[in-house]
Parts: C-alpha cells; sequence; structure tokens
C-alpha cells in the first residue's frame, strides 16, 4: 500500500523470530507460534492455579469451577450424559480459543484465530474425531446420519445428498466462522480507529468527529470482546452438537 | 482518469461481494426478533433457550461474514 495509507491487513503479517529448517520443512518460530503457546500456557498456568481443592474456594478456584461446570452443563444439555466422556477434549477447545481470542484484543498484539490454517487445524480436528467417535460406537449404524427415519421414501433421494454434503461442508464452516469473525472485527477496529486520528488534522470539526469515531471504537472493542468469548461458545457448542450425531445418530 | 481499470475494477468488486451481509443482517435481526417474540410470550422458557439462540446468531452471522471476508480477499489478498 502506499505512504501513510490505512493498512489494516498489516497486523496479520506473520513475522519471523528465529528461522528454523528441518529436512526442508520451514519450521520457523514465528508471532503466529509464540502467540500459540502464549495461549495455551496461559490455559494451563490459570487452570493449575484454579485446580485448588481448597474445602471453600477462593476467588480463582471459583472461577475454575465455574468454568467446569459451565462446559459440562453444555455437553449435558446438548450431547447427552455419555457426552461426558468428551468433557477434556471440549474444555480444552473452548479455552484455547477463548484465550487465543483474548489475546488478540490486547493491542499489538497477533490473533492467532484470524488465520485459517489455525482454525482449518482445529475444525478438521474436531471434524475427524467426530467421524472416528460415529463410526467405531456406531458401525454401519452411523450411516443412518445421512438418512434421518420417518419421512416418505422419494424424498431420500433429494435429502440424502444435501446431508452428505452438509455433513462434509462442517469443518469448512466452522473454521471459517471463527476465522471471519475475528479477521471482520480486527479490520474494523482498526479501520475505525485510523480513521479517528485521521479525523484529527481537521481542525474544530475534526476533533468533534475523533471524539464520536473514538467513543465508537470503544464499543465496538466492547463488541469484540463479546464477539471472542461468543465465538468460543459456539465452536465449542457445534463440537458438542456434532458429538451428539456421531453419539447419536439417527435421530 | 488516473490509475488502470483492472484496480478500479478490483474495488467494485470488493464493494458488490459485501451485498451479501444484507443477508447475514436480516438472518440475525430475524433470529433475535423471533426469540424476543416468543421470551416476552413465554419469559420462563426463556433462558433455556439462549444456547439456541446464540448458536443460531453466529451460523446466520457467519454467512453475512463470509461475504466481507470475500471482500477483504479480493481487495487484499487477490493477485
Amino acid at each position: 500500500m502506499a505512504d501513510g495509507a490505512i493498512d489494516p491487513i498489516h497486523q496479520f503479517e506473520v513475522t519471523t523470530y528465529q528461522a528454523l529448517d528441518l529436512g526442508g520443512w520451514d519450521i520457523s518460530f514465528t508471532n503466529a507460534a509464540a502467540y500459540l503457546l502464549l495461549a495455551s500456557g496461559l490455559v494451563i498456568a490459570f487452570f493449575s492455579l484454579a485446580s485448588r481443592s481448597a474445602m471453600v474456594p477462593g476467588r480463582l478456584q471459583s472461577l475454575g469451577e465455574i468454568s467446569y461446570e459451565f462446559i459440562a452443563n453444555m455437553i449435558r444439555s446438548t450431547a447427552g450424559e455419555d457426552g461426558l466422556k468428551y468433557f477434556p477434549f471440549v474444555f480444552t477447545l473452548f479455552f484455547f480459543i477463548l484465550a487465543a481470542n483474548l489475546i488478540g484484543m490486547f493491542p499489538y498484539a497477533f490473533t492467532t484465530t484470524s488465520h485459517i490454517i489455525v482454525t482449518g487445524v482445529l475444525a478438521m480436528t474436531v471434524f475427524t474425531l467426530v467421524t472416528l467417535i460415529g463410526i467405531f460406537k456406531n458401525g454401519f449404524g452411523w450411516l443412518k446420519l445421512f438418512a434421518p427415519s420417518g419421512i416418505p421414501w422419494p424424498i431420500y433421494i433429494l435429502l440424502v445428498p444435501i446431508e452428505i454434503i452438509s455433513y462434509f461442508a462442517r469443518p469448512l464452516t466452522l473454521a471459517f466462522r471463527l476465522f471471519a469473525n475475528m479477521l471482520a472485527g480486527h479490520i474494523m477496529l482498526k479501520l475505525i480507529v485510523s480513521f479517528a486520528a485521521l479525523m484529527a488534522t481537521f481542525g474544530l470539526v475534526g476533533w468533534v468527529g475523533t471524539t464520536l469515531t473514538v467513543t465508537m471504537a470503544v464499543a465496538i472493542t466492547a463488541l469484540e470482546f463479546l464477539v471472542a468469548f461468543l465465538q468460543a461458545y459456539v465452536f465449542a457448542i457445534l463440537t458438542c452438537v456434532y458429538l451428539s450425531d456421531a453419539l447419536h445418530p439417527g435421530h | 482518469m488516473e490509475g488502470n481499470i483492472a484496480d478500479g475494477m478490483k474495488y467494485l468488486g470488493a464493494g458488490l461481494a459485501t451485498i451479501g451481509a444484507i443477508g447475514g443482517a436480516i438472518g440475525v435481526g430475524n433470529i433475535f426478533g423471533s426469540f424476543l417474540d416468543g421470551a416476552l410470550r413465554n419469559p420462563s422458557a426463556a433462558p433455556a433457550q439462549t444456547g439456541n439462540l446464540f448458536v443460531g446468531a453466529a451460523l446466520a452471522e457467519a454467512l453475512g461474514l463470509f461475504s466481507i471476508v470475500l471482500g477483504f480477499v479480493i481487495l487484499f489478498a487477490a493477485p
């Protein structure tokens, strides 16, 4: 982009901290890797501090217990009691995405979840796991997922292909939803803040404009915090829904 | 006129791609509107449905965001 122009894409650039090479594979330590490590490190640190089992829980322990109950309720209400076996997976997934999203909200921080490769790998993990669980639990009965019961048979000719396509679109939409939300949110924030800075150069009218824009930027930052939580929640609850499909196909 | 036609078309295309956000807006508005409709009729049943509400809203919102991302891709990532 030209000099001085607003460049909202710059914040997503991957920069290499330490170049590494493993037999032709580029495994350089980048800012993306650093922030992914930071996100998982934060989650591990938080829960190792929060999981002390005092009789009277302190603030940190209460927070840990609330988050446990939150995810457990989510699984119970969507996937049923037998879904609780997969609690650790959903729990880790939710808190990793939440940590990555929230770290991205810090100014100058790198948002790992705004890269489709990160969300894509997470979504493919969920998809592969759910498919394998479905096949191992139900055998051929798993195929009933593509043919819901209780409809007249001519409909199946139309419905089965649609079900199959929508099943294989799952990882795509799962990855895209998180990626698009984080990307669009951060670009929007950057554009609005850049616009505020630009307005400040236009004298008195500009100052009024800047004040309004900065107020709006604050409101949108608050909205982005909500989105950061909501997207982690949606990712986790959709994982539960897919798990429920794998555990009870044909419903 | 300065610049070339390809660049102009790029901006035009990005602008056109974002029209799809209208669909997402209608969808999200519809979901929250219907939720309030139902919630005010039977407030005691509303808290149990907030999970469904947000999942539905996120599903609809994502479709609108796809068009926004498409616009960004045309603007910044297309060759």
